[in-house]
C-alpha cells in the first residue's frame, strides 16, 4: 500500500555548513511507526539523488515522533559561498514531503 | 525568588521583523527581552564598518529600538539581553546610555561582555598549540589566515548572568550563543547551579525554541499553516521559565499566529545534527529527551530535558574574504519559455568563454521550472510553463570576470532568444564572499570579563 509521507508528516529543513538538515515529524503515534519502519537511511539517500552527494545520517527523536536526517554535500558548499538560490536547504523539507512510501 | 519568569523573544536574526520586540514589549507582561543580531558572517560586515568609524561595528537597528522601548521598559522592569554588540559592544553600549540620557531616563546599568574577539590574537593562539583547523573539513587554517575578516568566540550564558549579577538592567554582547541568552536570565532568578546540567539543558532547548523569533509560533510551518491567522501580527515566542526547569512556550494574547506541539516540535528540529548531543558552551542537551505537552490556548509545556556537562572548548567563527560572487537573471514567457531559457543560457555561457574569463564555479537555475526541488520536480508539458526565470550565479576570485559578466546580462534582451523581460536594477556588481571558517579553542585561552556602563 503506497502512503503519502505529507499526508502522515509535516517537517523543517536548516543548514549545517554544507548539509541540509530535515526534520521530519509524524502527525500522530500510528504516522511514527510507518516512518520509524519505512523511512530509512536507503530511502531517502535514494529520495536525494542529483541533490545530495554526501552521506545520510539517520537520528530517531520518539519522544516527538519525529526523525532528523543530515544529508552532507547539499548544498553547493553552504552559506555565502554556495551559488545556489536555495543555499540554505529552506526547500529540502518540501522536496522530503514529497516522498511516496510503500507500506 | 519570582516564581516564574517570562523571557520573550524580539528578533530570530539580523534583519528579522522591526516591530517584533516593540509588541512584545507592550502587548503583555514579560521579564526579559532577548535579540539576536546575528548570522553567521554578520561580524565580518560589523567589522567593515568598523573599520571604516570606530564608533560602528553594531547592529545598526539597537539606538532605533532602544528609543522606542526604553521608556516602557524601565516603567515594567523589563530587562533586555542582546548579541547586537557586535564587535563594538562598548559603543553600542555608550550609545544606548547617550540615547536614555537624551529621553530622560534615570538611573540605567548597561552590562557589556567582552573577550570573545580574538581577531588580534590568531597568531599568539597558534603558537599555544591551537591550529584553528576547520572542525568541518580538518583543513588547516594557514591559507586563508591572512584573509580572515573576523574570528570570535561563541560564549554561553555565564557571562550574561556575572553582567545580571552586576547589576545589568541591558547586557550587551559580542558574539554569543542564542541559547545563552534565553538561559542566562533563568540561572540569576532561579539561582541554578550551572553544574546541573539537566537545569542548563532545560534552559537551553527553550532557547533553541526562541533563538528564531516566530519559526516556533507558526513562521514557516509546514503543518497546517493555512489555518494560522493574522500572519501581520504575529507574535513572537514567549518563554514561560520556572525554578524547576520546566518552560511553558507562549505568545501574548492580542498577536496572531500559533504556539503547538507541532509548531514548537518544528523548531525543535531545526539546524540540528545528533539530537542527543546538542552542544553549547555551557552544556550538551539531549533533544531525545524532551518532552512536550500541548496544554491549548497557544501554551505548550517542554520539560524531563536532560544534560550532560558541557565540552572543554568553545566554538569559535571565523569569517574570511574569499573571492566575489553575481547573479543576473531575466525572466522568458509563453511560447517555449523553458526552451528559450536553456538557450539563453547556452549563449551567455558562450559569450563568457569567449571572453576568456575565469569563474570558480556557474551555477544556472531556472526558476518556476526546478529551480528549489531539481530532480523532484514534476516534469511538465512545455505549454503549460508560463514563464521561467533564468537565474545565473558567478563565483571568481577574480573581480573584473565577475564584473565583466554583470555587463552581460542586458545584452541578452536584444541579441538572444524572445519574451524576455524582468530586466530592471542595472548591472549585477560583484559582492565580496565573505567565507565561514568554524573552528574549536580550548575555553582556557579565552577568558570573558564584564564592563558595566551606568548612566545615574
Amino acid at each position: 500500500m503506497k502512503v503519502k509521507l505529507i499526508d502522515i508528516a509535516h517537517a523543517r529543513s536548516g543548514d549545517k555548513g554544507d548539509a541540509g538538515n530535515v526534520g521530519v515529524i509524524a502527525y500522530d503515534e500510528k504516522g511514527f511507526e510507518i516512518i520509524q519502519k519505512y523511512l530509512t537511511t536507503e530511502k531517502v539517500k535514494k529520495h536525494f539523488e542529483g541533490i545530495c552527494f554526501g552521506k545520510v545520517e539517520r537520528y530517531e527523536m520518539p519522544n516527538i515522533r519525529a526523525i532528523n536526517f543530515l544529508l552532507h554535500n547539499t548544498l553547493g558548499g553552504g552559506g555565502t559561498v554556495s551559488l545556489k538560490h536555495d543555499a540554505q536547504g529552506k526547500i529540502l523539507a518540501s522536496a522530503m514531503l514529497r516522498m511516496e512510501l510503500e507500506v | 525568588m519570582k516564581e516564574k519568569i517570562r523571557i520573550a523573544s524580539g528578533q530570530g536574526f539580523w534583519g528579522d521583523l522591526i516591530e517584533a520586540p516593540y509588541w512584545q514589549v507592550t502587548r503583555g507582561p514579560i521579564d526579559y527581552l532577548v535579540m539576536d543580531y546575528l548570522a553567521e558572517v554578520t561580524m565580518s560586515i560589523l567589522q567593515k564598518q568598523k573599520n571604516k568609524n570606530p564608533k560602528f561595528g553594531y547592529a545598526r537597528d539597537i539606538p532605533e529600538l532602544m528609543k522606542k522601548i526604553l521608556p516602557a521598559c524601565k516603567k515594567d522592569n523589563i530587562k533586555i539581553i542582546t548579541n547586537g554588540g557586535g564587535v563594538n559592544p562598548i559603543a553600542c553600549a555608550e550609545e544606548i546610555i547617550a540615547i536614555a540620557k537624551e529621553i530622560g531616563i534615570k538611573g540605567l546599568k548597561v552590562g557589556v561582555v567582552l573577550g570573545d574577539n580574538i581577531n588580534d590574537r590568531i597568531d599568539d593562539i597558534i603558537s599555544q598549540g591551537c591550529e584553528l583547523n576547520n572542525m568541518e573539513t580538518g583543513e588547516s587554517i594557514v591559507p586563508v589566515k591572512d584573509n580572515l575578516l573576523s574570528a570570535n568566540v561563541y560564549f554561553g550564558a555565564l557571562p550574561i548572568v556575572d553582567a545580571l549579577k552586576k547589576g545589568a538592567d541591558i547586557v550587551i554582547t559580542g558574539r554569543t550563543t542564542d541559547t545563552g541568552l534565553t538561559l542566562a536570565p533563568m540561572i540569576y532568578e532561579f539561582g541554578w547551579d550551572p553544574k546541573n546540567y539537566d537545569l542548563m539543558a532545560a534552559g537551553t532547548v527553550a532557547g533553541h525554541i526562541l533563538e528564531c523569533g516566530a519559526q516556533s509560533t507558526g513562521g514557516n510551518f509546514l503543518g497546517d499553516w493555512e489555518s494560522i491567522e493574522n500572519f501581520a501580527e504575529i507574535g513572537f515566542p514567549i518563554a514561560e521559565a520556572y525554578p524547576s526547569g520546566e518552560v511553558i512556550i507562549t505568545k501574548h494574547e492580542n498577536t496572531g499566529g500559533r504556539v503547538s506541539f507541532d509548531t514548537v516540535a518544528e523548531q525543535l528540529v531545526y539546524e540540528i545534527g545528533d539530537p542527543k548531543s546538542y552542544i553549547t558552551p555551557d552544556c550538551v542537551a539531549d533533544f531525545s529527551s524532551i518532552k512536550l505537552e500541548d496544554l491549548g490556548n497557544n501554551r505548550v509545556k517542554v520539560y524531563d530535558v536532560k544534560g550532560q556537562k558541557e565540552t572543554d572548548s568553545y566554538k569559535v567563527s571565523c569569517s574570511y574574504s574569499s573571492g566575489y560572487s553575481a547573479i543576473g537573471s531575466l525572466t522568458y514567457s509563453w511560447p517555449k519559455a523553458l526552451t528559450k531559457a536553456k538557450r539563453a543560457d547556452e549563449i551567455l555561457r558562450k559569450r563568457l568563454e569567449n571572453l576568456g574569463l575565469q569563474f570558480e564555479e556557474i551555477k544556472t537555475e531556472f526558476i518556476g521550472y526546478n529551480a528549489t526541488q531539481g530532480p523532484l520536480s514534476k516534469d511538465l508539458d512545455e505549454d503549460l510553463i508560463n514563464e521561467v526565470m533564468l537565474r545565473f550565479a558567478v563565483r571568481s576570485k577574480d573581480k573584473y570576470s565577475v564584473e565583466r559578466f554583470g555587463k552581460e546580462i542586458a545584452p541578452l534582451i536584444l541579441t538572444g532568444p524572445p519574451s524576455v523581460t524582468g530586466f530592471a536594477g542595472g548591472r549585477p556588481k560583484p559582492s565580496e564572499v565573505v567565507a565561514y571558517w568554524p573552528a574549536l579553542i580550548p575555553k582556557k585561552l579565552v577568558e570573558p570579563h564584564v564592563k558595566i556602563l551606568e548612566l545615574k
